[in-house]
């Protein structure tokens, strides 16, 4: 692991430890050996503690961690001959969102969502994930195209947020964004979205009006930012963290609150920490539900899609 | 009104310090910081006369301005969770509520009324500004699915003027679900064929502008609204650059083809009332009266209210749009 976060501190040093005995083992020292199995269990246990019970701030670090897996490693695990296309047919390519079709375990999809880039070249080639109005046209125009081949929709949700630049506000964003809504409210495929890192906002509401919306276990789903609603509420970006507790954006909170459907289990220690049992299980929810939405007809897909918005705000939180 | 009666008035008043003046007969425009006599800007309909500011006016003043003669019936809304995610700031998320009900004559941040408008039926959503920023939550989302739902009831045509600064960030993510539920609200009323319009007031901004307030068939806005995504402050701080002049006013908004029309205040009803016939009136008729253009509203507002009180008979007598006050509610 090379990006610890704040709170794994103790880990990280534990982690340390071990790295320097390993060197030392190879000697062949017995001693040093059991030193380092040792370690390893009370690295593991404090691991297991942590992530036991994160905080609404610590997931939201953990949902942004820079080695989470992102769009890119979805695609290259779950969906066979994947062909991007790109363009919203009026202005540009935004890279900040992905789309295209491909074949998920047998299945022929249409799969869009934000990309955040792994490295620097990627984060700014995909704008950090943030899209533009040209990205949520493209995106509408991907949702037509599944919709018009009767192709499901699924939707990889990862992003702080709409870019907001002059540009993206002279061309529309607001309107990007709530036609993205519409264009999604009313397919009569399945549209399946899986929140998988950071669920900022308008940018991703844009890509989540769907039949069924889950999330990984440390994933945040939120109207905004923590660092944004402590800035107006508190008048300080200083109180983030109690700003994540009273928004409740983990997964947990927003199942209660009946607002996303299922949760996935990450493996221990975060999804960073294991990107393919990650990946492996958010795939098999959904093709559990994809099999499941197949069978029914276009209009009560479309109509159930509605009834689950209509229905929510039922429950609150004790 | 010339200089010296604006400028002049409220300082002699100050000198002389009557006591039976009350300080709120004289207003002070926000935009060019001169004194209007209250009934002025009243008869004005908010409007500076020396500047042509358009004040922030309430959801009440909204319906009394657009509706026909004034007239209209207000919907009860339906009761939502109070505080689903027991939020506290700096305050409580209660109390706020409770300050934001006490100072306002509404229970939350949406009004919803229908009558007519220029002859044809009409249900119209008005935000009121001053109840949180306007802020859409939960009370919000179902006034407008409220709104859209007696629209389609009632055969009748929707119009929302939000005047919001965005989503209610105390009702969290159930704040953020108002944006595809009133999509499905505007859907709604899109799918039965009936005109929705959006009149855009300042501000509609964040969520607001994200969702319903940009899908109108037709989008009017107030002069000098500002209309846009993001806040001035945030894309500032992101792109480190100054913001063009007039960014994210209606005018600048028309400039780049996100608005259909900037119309002023005292013409709304005109324009509303003239869009609405046209959507709604498809083919010729003997009994169709048309409508004043545009011009001499302000001199003939008495013809115009006669002209309309004709045309709303007539629509009623084509069977169209007759809302019966006791089945609607
Ligand atoms: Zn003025």
């Amino acid at each position: 692991m090379h990006n610890f976060l704040d709170f794994e501190k103790p880990i990280a040093e534990l982690e340390g430890k071990i790295e320097e005995l390993r060197h030392l083992s190879d000697s062949g020292d017995m001693n040093i050996a059991e030193e380092v199995t040792k370690l390893q269990g009370k690295a593991d246990r404090l691991l297991r503690q942590t992530y036991a019970r994160l905080t609404a701030w610590q997931k939201s670090q953990v949902a942004r961690h820079p080695d989470r897996p992102h769009f890119r490693h979805y695609i290259e695990q779950l969906v066979d001959d994947f062909t991007p296309l790109a363009g919203d047919r009026a202005f540009a390519e935004d890279a900040a969102i992905v789309g295209g079709i491909g074949r998920f375990r047998g299945y022929s999809v249409m799969v869009i969502g934000q990309e955040k880039g792994s490295d620097t070249h990627a984060r700014v080639k995909h704008n950090f994930g943030m899209a533009r109005p040209e990205g949520y046209r493209k995106a509408q125009r991907l949702m037509e195209m599944a919709d018009r081949f009767g192709l499901p929709l699924i939707t990889l949700v990862d992003t702080a947020g709409a870019y907001p630049g002059i540009g993206a506000e002279e061309r529309g964003q607001s309107q990007a964004i709530a036609r993205s809504i519409e264009v999604s409210l009313g397919m009569k495929v399945p549209v399946i979205s899986v929140i998988i890192g950071e669920g900022g906002s308008g940018g991703a509401i844009a890509l989540a009006s769907a039949n069924s919306v889950i999330m990984l276990e440390h994933s945040i789903y939120s109207v905004i930012s923590p660092e944004g609603c402590a800035s107006i509420l508190w008048r300080s970006g200083d109180q983030a963290k109690e700003a994540a507790e009273a928004l409740k954006l983990t997964a947990q909170d927003l199942k209660k609150l009946g607002v996303i459907d299922e949760v996935v289990a990450e493996p221990l220690g975060g999804a960073h920490r294991g990107a393919d049992t990650t990946i492996t299980a958010v795939g098999d929810v959904v093709e559990r539900l994809l099999v499941e939405m197949r069978r029914k007809d276009g209009t009560v897909l479309k109509q159930q899609r509605r009834d689950k918005f209509l229905g929510m705000g039922q429950k609150g939180l004790s | 009104m010339n200089w010296i009666a604006n400028f002049v008035r409220p300082k002699i008043r100050a000198l002389v310090n009557k006591p039976d003046v009350p300080d709120n007969l004289w207003e002070k425009c926000p935009s060019c910081e001169q004194m209007v006599f209250h009934r002025e800007l009243d008869a004005n309909l908010r409007v500076c006369p020396h500047c042509n500011h358009h004040l922030r006016i309430s959801a009440r003043q909204r319906l009394e301005w657009l509706f026909d003669d004034g007239e209209f019936k207000v919907i009860e809304l339906p009761e939502t969770l109070a505080d689903p995610l027991k939020f506290r700031d700096r305050k409580r998320y209660t109390d706020r509520l409770k300050e934001a009900q006490a100072k306002n004559e509404d229970k939350e941040a949406i009004v919803v009324a229908h009558g007519e408008i220029g002859g044809s039926s009409v249900v119209l959503a008005a935000f009121n500004f001053s109840f949180m920023g306007g802020s859409m939550g939960m009370a919000v989302g179902e006034g407008l699915l409220a709104a859209a739902r007696l629209a389609v009831l009632q055969d009748a045509a929707l119009i929302v003027v939000p005047a919001s600064g965005g989503a209610r960030m105390q009702e969290g993510i159930l704040s953020l679900m108002q944006m595809p539920r009133s999509v499905i609200a505007v859907d709604l009323v899109k799918e039965a064929g009936l005109p929705y319009i959006v009149l855009l007031s300042d501000p509609t901004t964040g969520g607001v502008s994200a969702s319903f307030a940009m899908l109108g068939d037709i989008a009017i806005a107030e002069p000098g609204a500002t209309i846009g995504f993001a806040g001035k402050r945030v894309i500032e701080e992101t792109i480190r650059e100054t913001l063009p002049e007039g960014f994210q006013r209606s005018e600048y908004l028309l400039d780049h083809g996100m608005v259909d029309m900037v119309v002023p205040r005292q013409e709304l009803k005109v324009t509303l009332g003239r869009v609405l016939n046209l959507l709604s009136v498809k083919s010729p008729s003997a009994e169709i009266v048309p409508l004043p253009g545009t011009e001499d509203i302000a001199v003939e507002v008495e013809a115009e209210a006669e002209v309309e009180a004709e045309t709303s008979q007539e629509t009623a007598e084509n069977g169209k749009g007759e809302p019966e006050d006791g089945k609607t509610e």
